[in-house]
């Protein structure tokens, strides 16, 4: 399954040209200048206006002189573009001319190259996520159409001067092609491929003059400024929006909550992303509003930004989730009853409240942002609201019978020692009490241990530079102090990343294994089928909420039974969300699950909360 | 070095301005302050706009470090340290702007108890947070001065001091004069203990010793540059012991026992200053020194009776007052013998109780009955439960016959033969104490102010 992005092949071809701006000094430095500087000793070396090398570490200029050589038949290409952008020397800091949405584009190629050590597969990457982004940018008319924004205002006459431009020409030079690594691997990444560039559009002569005195980036003053109806502008958490939105194209096993989990143990770029920008590419100012980030990502907000991207870029509707897919509730609803410890054999009641409720149907669960009310399926959320609703169903959670079922298993247990044990709620909830009040002990010590600020400070301006940067190394000195009163072995290395939170085994009595228990003691024979002993059942919510505020009920968590409330926070915390946006998803789908009761209590308007089921 | 950090400083309050506008806040300059309404009033101003997670977990990161401080892991409250010193970037400006005292009183806290740090560690520290902001540098170079005070480091703490003397950071704030005041007087302590020392060193020499000159000439010159140190500092309300102390010991050393009288009148009678019953005890301790009038003794100490009822030279206090011609400050002494019998800390004290019941008697024999049931009247509902109890009079004759026979005489005097105490103590067969016990019986028979026919 191919996403075809809407432009025509000339654009296509162009944008899929690997080049590394970045590489090429690397190249460059590597390659024909390799000898130390003369004052600081370092190997780092940049280009000058006249094409002379200077240490990028000490600012010494040499006598020694870029020779052009790899030009091929366009001679005027790369080297130039880095000469273009020494020239800024007006800048705070010399740097390269880059775009915005550069910056942007840069971390969602070092989120994708993130997501494929994770062992998301490289068309993620190279097809989709790229072609998400072109389309984004075309949509949002950055390039990619006949007038992108940045030409079409102020540099309109200079193009007109310049008739031997092609319409193609015209196009600014951030697209990958630019000091941005491409969504795209070359084979030869160290070596570039020169001859398939197009040739430099001379544009933006005097642009930058002005801008610049705000912004490391060309146009980071205007894009704050920039308030269009009817375009989403790109923000750092909306990053995360399109790899999921990729993720999801490609039906990854990785969820959202999954990916804002990766996203909080740094396994992917996103505070502080900036700082993997190539050294030339200068940030301040109002580059910091737009890449400095103090919060993580919010799962509620990621989805709503999800549908919004996908809507904007009118994408057609994504691949099928069928039942083979990771995400569809019965294999999601089989994981998560695995990570909380429950037994297997609940996964076929699941899979019956799956397939009455309709929610396990391709049409519902398959992402259609054409379709008249765009809405993706909380895949995670509601997998997990199915288990609660499950739970219910069989131990009712009214702090009463639970406890009681659990007596009876106990018993049980105790007797028959050889059989296969009943599953024992309260045994269960020990464990799980546990274990949840542990991880979230270190959950809450490792946040509160999180360093927010960056290596590379950022400052507003010229006037505030040299605080902000004394500031960050009063603060890194004093940092190295404390770090020697800590114990040498370090013990915060970073996790490895995993699907899963907790790990279950028979061995350890506080992480006992209830993955093989049965569920007989709450079962009883009916005829030929099994049903639950417990005919009772509460709903979670009794009416919902039809005004426009928004949310569909609200969850005072002391109107509940505390078992509830415990099953409730252990999910939630697995998925990282609120309770009560849990809350809400178990009763929409008790909703689906009892509409007729649904309507009947609307109609006699009746007081009492319990229902018979079925 | 010294002269780059100060600009750092000053570079750092201009900042403020540049950074979010709006989310500024004022530090009362009164130092009273309530958290959660700042807080509060913080979420008001920014139109309820959900806190960042920076915030959110370096706040979490403080009570983490208060937690490790309180349960002694050194070693914890410095790994979260490593994370809270972000606070010193934080974009919100009153927040950074606050976070170098916290950083401060932690850190040092930390890197005074933690086993792995050491002097040089600490002084670095403390080099380092002097110059963040300019708001804390007098205090944190105090602090640092009394540090290494603490690690017998004289001439260090002295450097330190002198070098916080002379700072100067544009108009002082008159939080500052007094820092600098008190700076000053702890260099003056510095001095004095020198001189101190060097004191001791004379007396141990020969009068007519060569070196005696040159010793009281060095000890002349000390004297001058500490008073000037000191002499600051006590002239503003405060509690000021320590420096009272030595500057007085120093001037009557020197001869100037109206310059130490001024001193010490002023310490104890200016009513700027607050409370404080060092000042008259010192006040008392001079004029006895003195030798002066007895008149003047008691006046001193009926000040301090009425701060600290149960001070030990409220004794003394009964003695003076027990000589007295008056027959108002006899009265008194018999006040002021039960007034210190009525703290629990004094109720094993032998000689209260031999003087009162010496006193009780004496007062009786003098038929001043109204004064004795004019203090019993408040007492006898407590008293007797309080000292004069079974249990006590068991212990006590056990403990300290000698304190029991005496007890005994009072509580009979008070309470009558009826009186637990009394009863059991006189029941006790002793060899030693049989002629004492006896007198004490015909003693409570002839002067019990309890009608025993009542």
């Amino acid at each position: 399954m191919t996403l075809e992005v809407t432009s025509n092949d000339k654009q296509n071809q162009s944008a899929t040209c690997p080049t590394f701006h970045m590489e090429i000094l690397k190249g460059i430095s590597k390659k024909e200048f390799k000898e130390r500087c003369t004052q600081c000793a370092a190997v780092s070396w940049g280009l000058t206006d006249e094409g002379k090398y200077y240490c990028t570490s000490c600012h010494n200029v040499t006598e020694r002189s870029k020779e052009v050589v790899n030009t091929g038949a366009i001679p005027n290409t790369k080297i130039q573009a880095i000469n273009r952008g020494l020239k800024r020397k007006r800048k705070l800091e010399k740097g390269w001319d880059w775009y915005v949405c550069e910056g942007f584009q840069h971390i969602l190629y070092q989120q994708a190259e993130a997501l494929k050590t994770l062992g998301v597969g490289p068309e993620l990457k190279n097809e989709v996520l790229h072609n998400f982004w072109k389309r984004y940018l075309q949509k949002s008319k950055q390039a990619y159409c006949k007038n992108p924004v940045y030409t079409s205002k102020r540099k309109a006459p200079v193009l007109e001067d310049n008739p031997s431009h092609s319409d193609w020409d015209s196009e600014p030079e951030l697209l990958s092609d630019f000091s941005c690594p491409s969504f795209v691997e070359s084979g030869a990444e160290s070596q570039p491929d020169v001859h398939t560039q197009k040739p430099f559009p001379i544009i933006k002569a005097s642009q930058s003059e002005t801008a610049s005195i705000c912004s490391g980036s060309v146009d980071g003053v205007e894009y704050s400024l920039r308030k269009e109806k009817g375009i989403v502008k790109m923000t750092v958490p909306r990053t995360l929006a399109f790899c999921c939105l990729a993720l999801l194209w490609q039906r990854e096993t990785i969820t959202l909550s999954d990916l804002l989990r990766f996203v909080e143990e740094d396994h992917i770029p996103y505070i502080n992303a900036f700082q993997h920008f190539p050294e030339e590419m200068k940030l301040y100012g109002r580059d910091k509003g737009i890449f400095a980030i103090e919060s993580w990502p919010n799962y509620e907000d990621i989805y709503k930004k999800m549908i919004e991207i996908a809507t904007f870029l009118d994408l057609p509707r994504f691949p099928d989730i069928t039942e083979d897919c990771y995400l569809h509730p019965n294999m999601l609803c089989l994981k998560y009853l695995m990570e909380v410890n429950l037994p297997d054999e609940m996964h076929n009641l699941t899979c019956q409240v799956v397939k009455m409720t309709g929610i396990g149907e391709v049409d519902f669960l398959t992402f259609d942002p054409i379709a008249k009310m765009a809405k993706t399926a909380k895949y995670d959320v509601q997998a997990v609201a199915v288990i609660v609703v499950v739970l219910k169903l069989l131990f009712l959670l009214d702090d009463n019978l639970e406890w009681s079922l659990s007596n009876i298993a106990e018993k049980y247990n105790e007797k028959n020692k050889e059989d296969k044990p009943w599953f024992d709620f309260r045994k269960w909830y020990q464990v799980m009490k546990k274990s949840l009040d542990e991880k979230k002990q270190k959950w809450e010590e490792t946040r509160a241990k999180y360093l927010w600020k960056s290596e590379k400070p950022l400052y507003h301006s010229s006037i505030d530079k040299s605080v902000v940067c004394k500031r960050r190394e009063m603060v890194v000195n004093l940092q190295k102090q404390f770090s020697t009163l800590v114990d040498s072995t370090p013990t915060i290395g970073k996790k490895s990343p995993s699907s899963f939170q907790f790990n279950w085994t028979e061995e350890d009595p506080d992480r006992t294994c209830f993955h093989g228990h049965s569920l007989q003691g709450v079962l009883t024979k009916k005829g030929q089928s099994l049903t639950t002993k417990n005919s009772l059942y509460w709903l979670s919510t009794q009416k919902f909420c039809r005004s426009y505020c928004k949310h569909v009920t609200t969850y005072e968590e002391s109107n509940f039974s505390l078992s509830y409330q415990f099953i409730i926070n252990l999910f939630s915390f697995l998925l990282r969300i609120k309770t009560s946006f849990l809350h809400e998803e178990v009763s929409l789908i008790e909703k689906r699950l009892f509409k007729t009761k649904y309507s009947k209590t609307k109609k006699k308007s009746s007081r009492s909360r319990k229902v018979r089921k079925y | 070095m010294q002269k780059s950090m100060s600009d750092f400083s000053e570079e750092l309050i201009k900042s403020t301005t540049e950074d979010d506008q709006g989310e500024r806040c004022e530090l009362s300059g009164t130092g009273m302050h309530f958290p959660w309404l700042q807080k509060h009033i913080e979420t008001v101003a920014t139109g309820g706009k959900k806190e960042k997670d920076f915030a959110q977990t370096t706040s979490a990161c403080l009570s983490f470090i208060q937690e490790a401080l309180l349960k002694h892991q050194w070693q914890q409250a410095a790994e979260y340290m490593h994370s809270y010193l972000q606070v010193l970037e934080d974009s919100d400006s009153c927040k950074r702007q606050a976070a170098p005292e916290i950083i401060w009183k932690l850190g040092s806290e930390i890197l005074y108890y933690h086993p792995k740090s050491n002097v040089e560690a600490f002084n670095a520290f403390a080099d380092r947070m002097k110059n963040i902001g300019v708001m804390n540098y007098l205090k944190i170079s105090l602090q640092h001065a009394l540090y290494l005070l603490h690690h017998g480091m004289l001439e260090d703490a002295n450097r330190n001091l002198s070098q916080a003397e002379t700072w100067r950071y544009g108009e002082k704030s008159s939080s500052q004069e007094v820092l600098i005041n008190l700076i000053q007087a702890y260099k003056g302590l510095l001095q004095y203990y020198a001189w101190s020392k060097k004191k001791m060193e004379l007396s141990q020499l020969d009068k007519d010793d060569y070196a005696y000159n040159t010793a009281s000439q060095n000890m002349l010159d000390h004297s001058w540059k500490t008073s000037v140190n000191l002499g600051a500092l006590i002239q503003i309300p405060g509690v000021w012991d320590p420096f009272v102390k030595s500057y007085v010991e120093m001037l009557e050393f020197y001869g100037d026992q109206d310059g130490a009288r001024e001193v010490l009148t002023n310490y104890a009678y200016d009513e700027k200053f607050p409370s404080n019953p060092n000042a008259h005890i010192y006040l008392y301790n001079f004029l006895k020194r003195e030798k002066a009038p007895r008149e003047k003794l008691i006046s001193v100490l009926k000040i301090l009776y009425q701060i600290v009822p149960s001070h030990k030279l409220m004794l003394e206090f009964h003695r003076l007052l027990r000589k007295s011609e008056k027959e108002e400050h006899h009265k008194l002494g018999l006040e002021v013998l039960f007034a210190v019998l009525d703290f629990a800390g004094c109720t094993k004290n032998i000689t209260a109780w031999k003087y009162l019941a010496k006193y009780l008697r004496q007062t009786l024999m003098g038929s001043h009955l109204a004064w004795v049931q004019e203090e019993w009247s408040s007492r006898k509902n407590w008293w007797p439960g309080f000292h004069f109890s079974y249990f006590w009079a068991k212990s006590d004759w056990k403990e300290d016959k000698a304190l029991a026979c005496e007890k005994a005489l009072v509580a009979g005097v008070l309470s009558g033969k009826g009186c637990r105490y009394f009863r059991y103590i006189s029941k006790q067969d002793h060899q030693v104490f049989r002629k004492k016990i006896k007198r004490m019986k015909k003693l409570v028979k002839k002067y019990s102010i309890i009608n025993p026919g009542l």
